[in-house]
């Protein structure tokens, strides 16, 4: 059974934590306190019907003020596969959720009521989504029960959406008629809808192929330590423990290890139910070399004819997560895969405007929310690739060195 | 045919779990790894035995003792540490009791399960952890579910719900001020199907109490209760003798039992699967209010 990550996108109102309330409830994933208590819930706040959204309902505070305000996972399964979902709420924080949400996905499901069509909230939710690499998006049309179940007002937003995206880099997009509310086409086919040959959501979400979105191509081995056992036993051993963040690795491959440079070749691969033959993405385990050299965190380990671009001076799209405003010619702190370094903002290029993709030259003040170029240099080298290319070695964090706070999103363009 | 490289879905959480387990152990200076001798603490410590193998286990085993423990537990604790290697180090309520710092609840539902916090809180100063792993999973309570891997706390080990750092992609800041701490959860995205299936792929040995045996009861507000000196019965509460098991194991005055024929991990899946309450339905500390468990973590609870 394989696992798939996805995350909801929607504005206030779209029907968000419905559609999720019904994919729980309809894939029987939920029990029965959880059903009692939400049941009671809605009594009390004298709901007519049981609300489904009150299943997705999280913190104390969030319940006081009747939203939700920070990214939350939630779990199901059905006998095709596991999922997880990052549920972001639609708000004030709004694009700092999505794009933590977004950063784990492999989907995004972007909710769009049938009666308002496209909204300036659903470029930008299919903006973020694109940026952030998710390699599949599907639009669900919610609230088809208010707009008569018509075909029309379906076509017309999906056309409306093929024309937006077209200006994109979608690499797979989905449209699915629905009603949360009342549960066609999320788990059940609709008899409202005979006009839709489509697939359910559900069963969407069960068959979309996704084993095709690690890349298995570039082998990049970040090293997260070093496992020297000192037993008898283990005398010499000395492995490199890590997770694959791409490429397939082989015992007896010919490696490099950047900075240094070294060459090697893979003695073996290690796991605790003992060697094997081959390691891909995203699998977590300890590396041995025939040669003795100096490997050590935030090392990476690739092939000798296939290298990560090394350098000082990067390209990056940052989404601001924090309050305090990003600092022109400030330093930060940088975490990109297992290394650590320091960075200096050297230019911020231009201000993204994620509902029309205009940038904003003259704007310069980037604050929490806003997504932004900007050219910074690091301490030392960094090995990265192209966060188009790889979203594990293209990614990284920006830290506030006063409070250690994590304040930016990186993609390495 | 073509070559298909993906993993199924519980090797790739475990995959994720070794990551955050080598995370800790790279960015952290003493690391603790709170365990319970229930399922999910064992789940994690078996984690960590493979993600630094062939090396031993690089951090602690820590026991925060209720001193309201079911000896089975006590007893599978101690020969589980003893066969992994593992040191172990026990924080104890009753000495926290013992030293005043903490008051004992009275009355039919007093449980030490709150005062766990403080001792807990004492144990990582005393021990200068700068990090605790847990074995808490997001799918157990509303309140989990937007738990971060890496949690942030402040140096009175409380949790802030509206102050946690962004997680992400799989970049983790463990970044911290002199005096404060991280609580880890390696297994967060995991849910207690997941756990169960991979104790049956992995054969882990578990305490006999998530087994099918014979026990003395009595019923309290819809939960089995096991019958012990540790909880004081009301004259109505009549113990019986039944056929359960428990389905997590805590202290034992807020641990509830339920009738169960399943005597293993197999028959178990099989119950879960066909289980309609959640495993926390059966824990008397979380029934005190829809709340209730937020208000804990916020306290600095696991
Ligand atoms: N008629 C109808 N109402 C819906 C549908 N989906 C959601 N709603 C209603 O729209 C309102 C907002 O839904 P909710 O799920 O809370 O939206 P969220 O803010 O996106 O999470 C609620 O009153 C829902 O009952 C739908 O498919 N049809």
């Amino acid at each position: 059974m394989e696992l798939l990550r996805f995350t909801t996108a929607g504005s206030v109102d779209d029907g968000k934590s419905t559609l999720i309330g019904r994919l729980l409830y309809d894939s029987k994933s939920i029990f029965e306190d959880q059903y009692a208590a939400i049941e009671e819930s809605s009594k009390r706040k004298g709901d007519a019907t049981v609300n489904l959204a009150l299943l997705t309902d999280g913190l104390r505070a969030e319940r006081e003020q009747g939203i939700t305000i920070d990214v939350a996972y939630r779990y199901f399964a059905t006998p095709k596969r596991k999922f997880i979902i990052a549920d972001t709420p639609g708000h004030i924080q709004y694009t700092r959720n999505m794009v933590t949400g977004a950063s784990t996905a492999n989907l995004a499901i972007i909710l769009i009521d049938a009666r308002l069509g496209i909204q300036e909230q659903t470029h930008r939710h299919t903006i973020i989504a694109t940026l952030l690499g998710i390699p599949h998006i599907v639009f669900c049309v919610n609230k088809m029960d208010l707009v008569d179940y018509a075909e029309d007002v379906f076509e017309n937003i999906k056309a409306d959406i093929e024309a937006f995206a077209s200006k994109l880099n979608v690499i797979d997009i989905r449209f699915v008629p629905i009603s949360a509310l009342k549960g066609d086409n999320v788990v059940h086919p609709s008899e409202n809808m005979p006009w839709y040959q489509g697939s359910t959501l559900l069963y969407l979400l069960e068959t979309i192929h996704i084993g095709s979105d690690h890349n298995h191509i570039d082998c990049r081995f970040p090293v997260q330590g070093v496992i020297r056992p000192q037993s008898t036993e283990y005398h010499d051993f000395r492995g490199y423990a890590g997770r694959i963040a791409s490429g397939i690795f082989k015992p007896g491959d010919e490696v490099v290890v950047l900075p240094s440079g070294f060459t090697s070749t893979i003695r073996a691969i290690h796991t605790f139910n003992g060697e094997i033959e081959e390691a891909f993405a995203p699998m977590s385990v300890t590396i041995t070399l025939t040669d003795d050299i100096d490997v050590s965190r935030g090392d990476m380990i690739v092939r000798e004819n296939n290298q990560p671009e090394v350098s000082q001076d990067i390209d990056l799209m940052v989404c601001w997560l924090h309050e305090k405003p990003l600092q022109p010619n400030g330093k930060y702190a940088i975490r990109h895969t297992t290394n650590d370094a320091r960075c200096l903002i050297k230019e911020v290029r231009y201000k993204l405007d994620i509902n029309t993709l205009h940038r904003h030259e003259e704007d310069k003040v980037i604050g929490m929310n806003d997504i932004a170029r900007v050219k910074i240099r690091s301490t030392k080298p960094l090995l990265y690739d192209r966060y188009a290319r790889n979203r594990e070695t293209g990614s990284l964090i920006l830290i506030d060195e006063g409070t250690n706070e994590t304040v930016g999103a990186a993609m390495i363009l | 045919m073509q070559k298909t490289y993906s993993l199924t879905h519980l090797q790739e959480l475990e995959a994720e779990a070794i990551y955050v387990l080598r995370e800790v152990a790279a960015q952290f200076e003493r690391v603790g790894l709170l365990f319970s001798g229930g399922k999910d603490s064992i789940v994690v410590s078996h984690l960590a035995r493979k993600a630094f193998f062939p090396a031993k286990l690089p951090f602690p085993l820590v026991h925060i003792d209720t001193g309201h423990n079911f000896p089975e537990t006590i007893a599978f604790r101690d020969s589980y540490c003893r066969k992994i290697g593992a040191e172990l180090i026990v924080g104890s309520v009753q000495e926290s009791i013992d030293q005043g710092k903490v008051v004992e609840e009275k009355g039919y539902n007093a449980s030490r399960n709150v005062l766990q916090t403080v001792t807990l809180l004492d144990t990582i100063e005393r021990e200068k952890f700068d990090a605790v792993i847990g074995g808490a999973r997001r799918d157990e309570e509303k309140a989990r579910a937007k738990e971060r891997f890496f949690s942030h706390r402040d140096e009175f080990g409380q949790w802030d719900p509206k102050n946690q750092r962004p997680e992400l992609w799989n970049i983790f800041n463990g970044r911290k001020q002199f005096g404060e701490h991280f609580r880890v959860f390696p297994i967060s995205n995991w849910t207690e199907m997941d756990v169960w299936q991979y104790i049956l792929a992995e054969n882990i040995e578990l305490p006999s109490l998530y087994f099918s045996h014979q026990r003395e009861v009595f019923a309290r507000d819809g939960v089995l209760m096991a019958a012990s000196d540790y909880i004081p019965r009301r004259d109505s509460e009549k113990v019986e003798k039944k056929v359960v098991r428990f389905r997590t194991i805590g202290d034992i005055t807020c641990t509830g039992a339920v009738e169960s024929a399943a005597d293993s991990v197999e028959k178990i899946i099989a119950e879960v699967a066909a289980s309609r309450t959640t495993e926390r339905g059966t824990r008397a500390d979380d029934k005190r209010s829809e709340a209730a468990m937020e208000d804990r973590k916020k306290d600095g609870y696991f």
